[in-house]
Parts: C-alpha cells; structure tokens; sequence
C-alpha cells in the first residue's frame, strides 16, 4: 500500500497570463486525508480545478500521477471512471436532466469503464435511497432535476451525495462547507467518514478549519501564494485558526522578492 | 363564366417585370387548374379561389423589403418547376407505415388529394365529421363552405403564399366535432408528398362547435428524396369553451420547400394548444396567427426546430389579442448545428379594450456550430394599459461549466453535450400529450444526437 493514490511534484499551472500554482507539491497515500487550507486566492480551487481537468487551466511545469498514471494526460470524464472524484464549490443548475438518472449513467459509465455490466433499475434504486439516507438527503431533491432550484446547502449534501453512490478512490472537496449550516455541515462530514477507508482517499480544500472539526485529518497543509508553505498534524489548522494566515502570507512573500500579489 | 375569363378580369399584373416573370409560372398553372375545376366546385370556392389568384396577382410574392420576409429567400421556391398532379397517385400503403401514430384515427392526403383508401376514419365518435374538404364543402349541412377562407385572410404582400394557397384550394382535411361531443381518439392528418418534383396546396379546416374537444396531428412527410413545394393553410375555428390541441410535424425530405399558414381564431373562453415540431426541409417558413377575438381565451403556442446541414427554417407568430381577459404563451425552441439557419419574428399585438391580457412569448436558441445562425425578434404592440406581457430571447451555446460537472462524474464528451442538447429540448417534449408522438419525437432526438443511448437511458 505505498504507491502513493496522488503524487503532485513542482507543478505549475495559472490561467492565461496568470501564474497560479507556482511550485506545489503533494503526496497524498491510501486512506489518508489531506486538509489544503490557506486564504482567497492562494490556488486552493486552481488546484481542484487542475486535478478535474478543468480545460481552462494551463499547465506549464510539474508533473500529477494518480495512481502511477499521468493525470494531465486523461480528459476529464477518464478521471472519473479512475476514481477521481470533484465534490464542486460551485455545482451547475441542469433543467431538463433529472438527478437520479444522471446518476446511473454517471455509475454505469464508470462501470463499463471498469468492465462491469451496467447496474439494473432495482438495484439503482436500493443504492439511492440507502446513500440518500446515508448523507440525509430529500428523496425529493434526489428526483428532481439536477441541482435546479436547489438551495447552497442542498447543491452541497448533492455533491456528497454523487460522491457517495459513485464510491470515488479519490475525492477532492472543494470548499464544500463553505456556506453551509451546521445540520448541513455534519452531513457532509458523515458522509466522507462512512466513505472513509483504507483504499481511498480525500483531499479537502477549506478556508475554514470548522470543518475539519468533524473530518478529522491526517495532515493539514497550508497553501499561500501557489505552494505550500507548511504541513502539519491536525492541530495546524486550530493554530491557523487562531493566528490566521497574515503570518505566513507575509513570510511567503519575503521569501519571494518580489512581492507577488495575492491573485 | 369560365376560368379564364373571370382570370383576365380579376388579374391586374405588378409592374415589375422580375415579379411578373416569378408570378407566370404560377398563373399558367392556376389556368389550367381553373379549366380543370369546371364547375366541379362550389361558386362560393370559385369566388374564393379567384380572389386569391387575383390577389397574388397583385401584390406579387413578398420581397426580402418586407419585413416579415426580410430573412426567408423565396428565390429556391420561385426558380423551382414544379408539377401539380391533377388526381392523388397511386401510394404504396405500406409506405406510410412508419409515418403512422399508433392509437389515432388517420386521414391521408397525398399530394394535397384526399385518399380514403389509406385514411383510417373508424371508430370516430358520434358529432365528428372527418374526412375530404372536397367532399364537406358539397354538404350544406356542414359548416365547412361558411367558414372556409373567413379565417385565414390575405390581401397584404406578406400573405403572398396564402393567397397561392387559396387560388388552388380543392381538397384538404375537414374536422367538425359538434357541440359537447369530444373525440375518442386523436386523429392525425398524414399530408404525403407522393415523390417528383410535385406541388401541393393542401387546405385543412377544422371547425369545432361549443365546449367540444378536438385532438388534431397534421404531419407532412415526403415519401423519396426529390425536391417538391408544400404550401399549406390550415384554418382553425375554435368554438366558445371548446378545447382544442393542435400538433404539427415538418418532417419533410432535406430538398423540400415549405411555406405554411395556420390560422386560428378562437371563441370565448375557449383553450387551444399547438405545438409544432420541424425538422425537415430544406426551406421551411411557418406563419401561425392566433386570432383571440372573444373574451377569456387561452392559447398556447409551442415549437420546437431542429435543423442542421443548410436548412432554413424560419416562424413568424402573430397573437390578436382582441377582447380582455386572454391568456397566450408562445414557447419556441430550436437546436442548429452546421450552418443551419433559424429565424424567429413573434408579434404580440394587444388591441384597445383587450384588458388583463397576459401575454408571454420567448424564443431561445441552441447554437451547435460556429456556422449556425439564429435570429430572433420579439416585438409587442401594447395598445390597453392594463396588461402583462414578457418577452425574451436568447441565442446561446452549450454552457462549457455544465459540460465539465458531467464529464467530471464520467460522463463522455459527446453524451455530456448530447444530454445537454436534448434537456434544452425536454420541456417541449415533455408537453406532448399524444404518446405516441412524443416516443416519435423521442426517438428522432435520441437517433439524431451522438451517444444517444446514454440520452435515452437518461430520459426514461
């Protein structure tokens, strides 16, 4: 078990004109959670969106193996069926596309992906409700159509929800308690524990330490400026949260003459 | 007073000798169409007949300065030779099989001529006559001669088509369901282009008598390839509570040319619902005016085109709201790929003392390629102070973040758009009410898209 899920070594990556990601380095190993803190602008939601495959960041330097494989060299949808999993910040409204029937082609193309018949309509059905009862989701909203009309905190339980019946190796959350009350947040913390395991792992991008106060993680890091300046124990983020990150925002940038501009 | 003769008194040619030499072709067939007639009509269809001829005669076919017709080029019709077949061909049966609804009662014109061999009229209830507009205009005891050519009006340049339409009007689908008595089953009017570079002018009236239901699918298909001209008019007269759903589908071959009136005028408090599906053709214009003239009317006016290739496809929606108290909501959509093109012109015209009319209209475009185009132009004319009325429109592409939530659960590129494409379509399809019509359309979109089967699977 010590092929690491995810190694991320010295990447870069920004948008256009943009250098966001400058240098960062990750090895996240089976069963493990990651907590990637750090202020607004640092590259927490770059990092979740370069992983994902997001085609509107470019890459220009480092390298990201997800189990062995070259990550950057799979198209998004690829990721999916590996395991990788985006739990997304902002989730889109889709009319017209119901949630439950997203879902089983979402499960079936990871499936057939895998060499595994698609799942009968009976067994889809068992699953859903078991996992909706699992993350305390309406039964409405999981009938309705995707994420249409769905409150911040119902689009967030969804999202656990997807990762839930989808059973990812990888899951990156991307300020998924951001928003959330505090039913809502033990929802979403519930859910990554059940999931949580010797085979999987989690990677949870927060601002705030108040989630990691039910996902208890196995390592904090905290991301300024594009890189992670510090990793540490749980107890990192309570420190975090006390001292907030001017300190270290401070030092990355005397570190980093000239100063670079928080982006 | 033969044909001829009553030709040359009512003609008054347009000055302009492009319009003459568009117009000849046309005349030359109305002669020999006239002389064929021969007394075989009623005078009142004769009159009819020559007010049309007279009146395209005068005002020329409608030129890109017109604004109705500023982005349809009549020029492919007008260069196009066709043949107007004197009797409906011979039509192999088990040709139309694939074009027939399950569950509803058929009346067959081909080439624009009534064909009871292939229509299926069996099991109509008691109080609906259905059958040959021919034949209803012979029978006194039909409203079909009293209401015939009241409906769809012509005179204006811009209603050119229905003034052709109605110098050749012989034959045609009539409905008459009779006061409080409502169909059994839907019945679908099935308008063949038999093949060959044919014309038809198929006239379909349908009457329906007070608190009534009528359920009415008129579907125009070609039965080969060959370019032909269709250019029907379909007149509606919604009786007082009556509730009346119309459907269409343009189905016709990738040559084919089209230009199509529906006209309807509705009594009061009546309900109508239409919904229109078009995909075929190569030029297709579909004028609908909705004629609210009573008190407490509801209208629905619904479309859905999905075009590709060099299509055209063009809707011009004209909605009287004459009297108060009336409802209408026009929903049309519309998916281009290739270099498709699209034109939308929806008018909402509310009339003095048409009070409390609340009035919706919205066109939204789905734009597939760079070389798709798709215009759009809402107008309302507001003459009451006590109205609501909304309207919007929108030309707009998939949206790249909803593309990327689904591919990011494992979704394909191409199935992600195609479930995209086909959820824009859903809420017209999902308005269908006729199943087998909507497992028609289903099917068409779910054939058309690429991955369909992972659309399909998503939709049932």
């Amino acid at each position: 078990m010590n092929t690491p899920i995810l190694q991320i070594s010295d990447l870069h990556a920004g948008l256009e004109d943009k250098p966001i990601l400058r240098g960062l380095s990750l090895t996240v190993r089976p069963g493990e959670v990651h907590a990637i803190m750090g202020p607004n602008g640092s590259g927490k939601s770059t990092l979740a969106g370069v992983l994902a495959g997001r085609e509107e960041y470019i890459v220009s330097g480092g390298s990201v193996l997800y189990k062995g494989q070259d990550l950057l060299e799979m198209e998004p949808e690829d990721r999916a069926r590996e395991g990788l999993f985006l739990a997304f910040q902002y989730p889109v409204e889709i009319p017209g596309v119901s949630n439950t029937y997203f879902l089983r082609a979402a499960l079936n193309a990871i499936r057939k992906h895998r060499g595994q018949p698609g799942i009968d309509p009976v067994n889809f059905i068992k699953l859903v409700r078991q996992k909706a009862a699992m993350v305390k989701m309406d039964e409405a909203l999981v009938k309705r159509n995707l994420n249409e009309g769905f409150s911040g905190g119902e689009k967030k339980r969804n999202e656990i929800f997807h990762m839930a019946v989808l059973e990812p190796t990888l899951a990156i959350l991307d300020e998924t308690d951001s928003g959330l009350d505090i039913d809502a947040l033990r929802s979403v913390a519930e859910g990554v524990n059940i999931l949580r395991g010797p085979e999987r792992a989690f990677v949870v991008i927060t601002h705030y330490q108040r989630l990691l106060d039910y996902i208890v993680p196995d390592v904090v890091h905290v991301l300024v400026d594009g890189r992670i300046v510090r990793s540490g124990g749980k107890e990192l983020a309570l420190e975090l949260e006390e001292r907030g990150y001017a300190e270290l925002e401070a030092q990355s940038r005397s570190e980093n003459q000239p100063a670079l501009a928080a982006g | 007073m033969n044909g001829r003769s009553a030709m040359s008194n009512a003609i008054t040619m347009p000055p302009n000798p492009v319009a003459s030499a568009q117009l000849e072709p046309f005349l030359a067939d109305f002669r020999a169409f006239d002389s064929r007639q021969n007394g075989s009509e009623p005078l009142a269809v004769k009159q009819l007949r020559q007010a049309g001829i007279a009146s395209l005669a005068a005002t020329g076919f409608p030129s890109t300065r017109l604004e109705a017709w500023r982005l349809t080029d009549i020029d492919p019709i007008l260069q196009g030779h066709y043949q107007h077949p004197v009797a409906a061909p011979t039509v192999d049966a088990a040709a139309l099989i694939p074009h027939r609804l399950a569950g509803c009662a058929s009346l067959v014109l081909v080439d624009g001529h009534f064909s009871a061999d292939l229509s299926d009229l069996s099991g109509l209830s008691e109080g609906v006559w259905a059958g040959s507009l021919a034949e209803a205009l012979r029978h006194p005891e039909l409203l079909a001669l009293e209401t015939l050519g009241r409906i769809a009006r012509f005179g204006d340049p811009a209603q050119a088509f229905v003034a052709l339409s109605t110098a050749f009007v012989r034959d045609g689908a009539y409905l008459q369901v009779a006061p409080g008595k409502a169909i059994e089953r839907p019945i679908q009017v099935l308008m063949l282009a038999s093949g060959g570079s044919t014309v038809s002018y198929p006239r379909n009236l349908f009457v329906t008598g007070a608190a009534s239901q009528l359920t009415v699918i008129e579907t125009f298909v070609s039965l080969n390839e060959s370019a032909h001209f269709s250019c029907p008019v379909t007149e509606i007269a919604v009786g007082p509570a009556a509730n009346v759903d119309h459907y269409r589908v343009q189905k016709e071959n990738r040559a084919a040319h089209h230009v199509a009136s529906l006209v309807l005028r509705q009594d009061q408090n009546s309900v109508f619902n239409s919904h229109s599906v078009m995909h075929g053709g190569a030029l297709v214009r579909n004028d609908v005016v909705a004629l609210l003239e009573a008190e407490g009317v509801s209208c629905t006016l619904n479309g859905l085109y999905v075009v590709s290739g060099k299509q055209r496809v063009d809707n011009q929606m004209l909605v009287e709201h004459a009297k108060p108290h009336g409802y209408s909501h026009e929903l049309y959509k519309g998916i281009l790929d290739e270099e498709a093109r699209a034109n939308f012109l929806g008018k909402i015209h509310v009339h003095p003392g048409a009070q409390q009319t609340d009035a919706v209209q919205a066109n939204r475009n789905l734009i597939l390629s760079k070389g798709a185009i798709a215009h759009s132009n809402p107008q309302l004319e507001i003459f009451a102070d006590d109205v609501k009325c909304t309207h919007g429109s929108t030309v707009g592409q998939l949206d790249p973040d909803a593309v990327f939530y689904l591919r990011s659960r494992g979704i394909g590129q191409e199935a992600a758009r195609s479930i995209l494409t086909y959820a824009f379509a859903a809420d017209i399809v999902e308005r269908i009410k006729v199943p087998a019509l909507r497992t028609d359309l289903e099917s068409f979109l779910f054939n058309l898209l690429p991955e369909g089967d992972v659309v399909r699977q998503m939709a049932i």
